[in-house]
């Protein structure tokens, strides 16, 4: 057989971790991940996804950037830069947003968080970090506030699952004031204090946000104290089912979830309307902001749209796959998999509009067979609250 | 079958026990463990004529898919239906009941020791 999904990066800059011993320690296959080396599965990608789903999984999440927007003129900065309104974005609040390109294709999808009056905190994809940050400086240029590309310095952990609560809240040494209460997609600081007694103390960002379908938290924290809060997380839960998670089941999972994947379902030649997202961008804000007027032209007539094929039995249609509606090619799909918490396959496609409809019947080209594959909505999975 | 180090290897990562006029194949541990959890197996049917070096089943975990290819010529003599009902056979013991395909064969190609396979793989 010949496959090779652990590719090997082409330079030798490769980038680790500050977490990178805690995933040599637990028995981590690694996976180049935007010039990263990223844990992609400890022991099982399937036991890690049901994890999650039925407990609790811990995530390293440290490649992604954060990118932070600091001064008087901050909001109204990335008013311009981004298709949110993000002046109206409370603080302690996060919101999900786009950087947009002047075409009106997507250049990352992005979390804001408003950490102040005057600060905002930026996640963005790994491997738009360079664009990103180069983008919002000369976007930002011209207001009163100063951006800083904070990546290095900022580790991030994710605790996600049904249980993340129940163990976040019980690490010793982590102060987090109304954790209980924290609404989904707000976030507050904390601190972390490592050992009882000492001085030593760091300061946390606990965010209620995730990539899985599932509640859970985002923990941003500096690098150097990632290792002990990673460990006390981990020895905390491990009653409670908790287990480290890599980066396959994260992709399951929100595909699942129904989540689009930089790269995949959004891209520079993506509207985001054609991804579903067009809620994301508000054209009722006050003044022009960066694609306003490519979005209020509106996607040319026709183009394909974000949906969601289901199939029956074992093989699931994959990235780049065609998908076809009768013997016409209608789409091509963009994420697939055998879903691990439904049990059948799943996909996402961009599909053409006539052939989108909920459950037209259409079929996926999975390596010279034709699957039939039914349009639903989206998400595939949504967990019980 | 005989101990992993007296089997034959491939450099698409499969296995080949050889008794007689019939190898067993499988694909190695190396193998299972970077494609992830196996979830689906399609191999070929029972009877048919196979080619050394073409495809001839499938192996897909949730995250990729492998090709499977024949490391002989020869027919098909048996499949392993345990590992079709059960895909995860594959990650538990690849070198045991994860086998895959029995073919019939008369003469084998040049295949790599066990030596050389673990030094292709780095292990």
């Amino acid at each position: 057989m010949t496959d090779s999904p652990d590719s090997t990066p082409a330079d030798s800059a490769e980038r680790y971790s500050p977490l990178h011993a805690q995933h040599v320690e637990a028995g981590a296959s690694f996976t180049d991940f935007a010039g990263w080396q990223m844990p992609v599965r400890y022991s099982s990608d399937l036991a890690e996804h049901h994890a999650v789903r039925t407990a609790a999984g811990l995530f390293d999440l440290s490649h992604m950037a954060e990118i932070l927007i600091l001064g008087p003129e901050a909001a109204d900065a990335l008013d311009y830069a981004l298709a949110g309104k993000i002046s109206a974005v409370a603080i302690g609040q996060a919101k999900y947003s786009l950087l947009l390109a002047r075409d009106g294709g997507i250049v990352d999808d992005l979390v804001v968080y408003r950490t102040g009056e005057d600060r905002f905190l930026i996640v963005a994809n790994a491997s738009n970090r360079a664009v990103v940050a180069e983008q919002l400086l000369e976007r930002c240029s011209p207001f009163d506030c100063q951006v800083f590309d904070e990546s290095d310095d900022i580790a991030l952990i994710a605790v996600q699952g049904p249980k993340a609560y129940e163990i976040l809240s019980q690490v010793p040494g982590v102060q987090v004031d109304g954790l209980a209460d924290l609404k989904y997609y707000w976030s507050t600081p904390g601190t972390y204090k490592p050992v009882p007694g000492e001085r030593e103390q760091h300061e946390l960002l606990v965010a209620r946000t995730g990539y899985t379908g599932e509640d859970g938290f985002e923990l941003y924290v500096a690098p150097d104290a990632a290792p002990v809060l990673w460990d006390a997380i981990m020895e905390t839960g491990a009653g409670s089912g908790l287990v480290p998670a890599g980066l396959a089941s994260r992709d399951t999972l929100r595909l699942e979830a129904g989540m689009p994947l930089y790269g995949h379902e959004l891209g520079l030649t993506t509207f985001p309307v054609q991804a579903g997202l067009g809620r994301v961008v508000n054209l009722k804000k006050d003044g022009d902001f960066v694609g306003r007027a490519a979005v209020e032209a509106g996607a040319p007539e026709g183009s394909r749209v974000l949906a969601g094929l289901v199939s029956e039995g074992k093989r699931a249609g994959r990235a780049e796959y065609r998908v076809f509606d009768g013997d016409t090619e209608v789409g091509i799909v963009t994420s697939g998999a055998l879903s691990p918490t439904l049990g059948y396959p799943i996909a996402m496609a961009y599909v053409d509009p006539a052939s989108a409809s909920e459950g037209a019947s259409l079929f996926i080209d999975v390596r010279g067979t034709r699957v039939s594959a039914s349009v639903v909505p989206l998400p595939f999975y949504k967990r019980e609250t | 079958m005989s101990e992993p180090t007296e089997r034959k290897y491939t450099k698409e990562h499969e296995w080949i026990d050889v008794e007689g006029d019939i190898a067993t194949v499988g694909i190695t541990a190396y193998a299972a463990d970077k494609l992830g959890d196996v979830v689906f197996v399609d191999l070929p049917t029972v009877g048919s004529t196979v080619a050394e070096g073409r495809v001839v089943g499938e192996i897909e975990s949730t995250k990729s898919v492998g090709e499977l290819f024949a490391p002989v010529n020869g027919t098909v003599l048996e499949i392993n239906d345990a590992v079709v009902a059960t895909p995860e056979l594959v990650n538990s013991d690849p070198f045991g009941d994860g086998w895959l395909i029995k073919v019939t064969f008369t003469e084998l190609p040049a295949l790599l020791t066990y030596a050389e396979y673990s030094a292709l793989v780095g292990e």
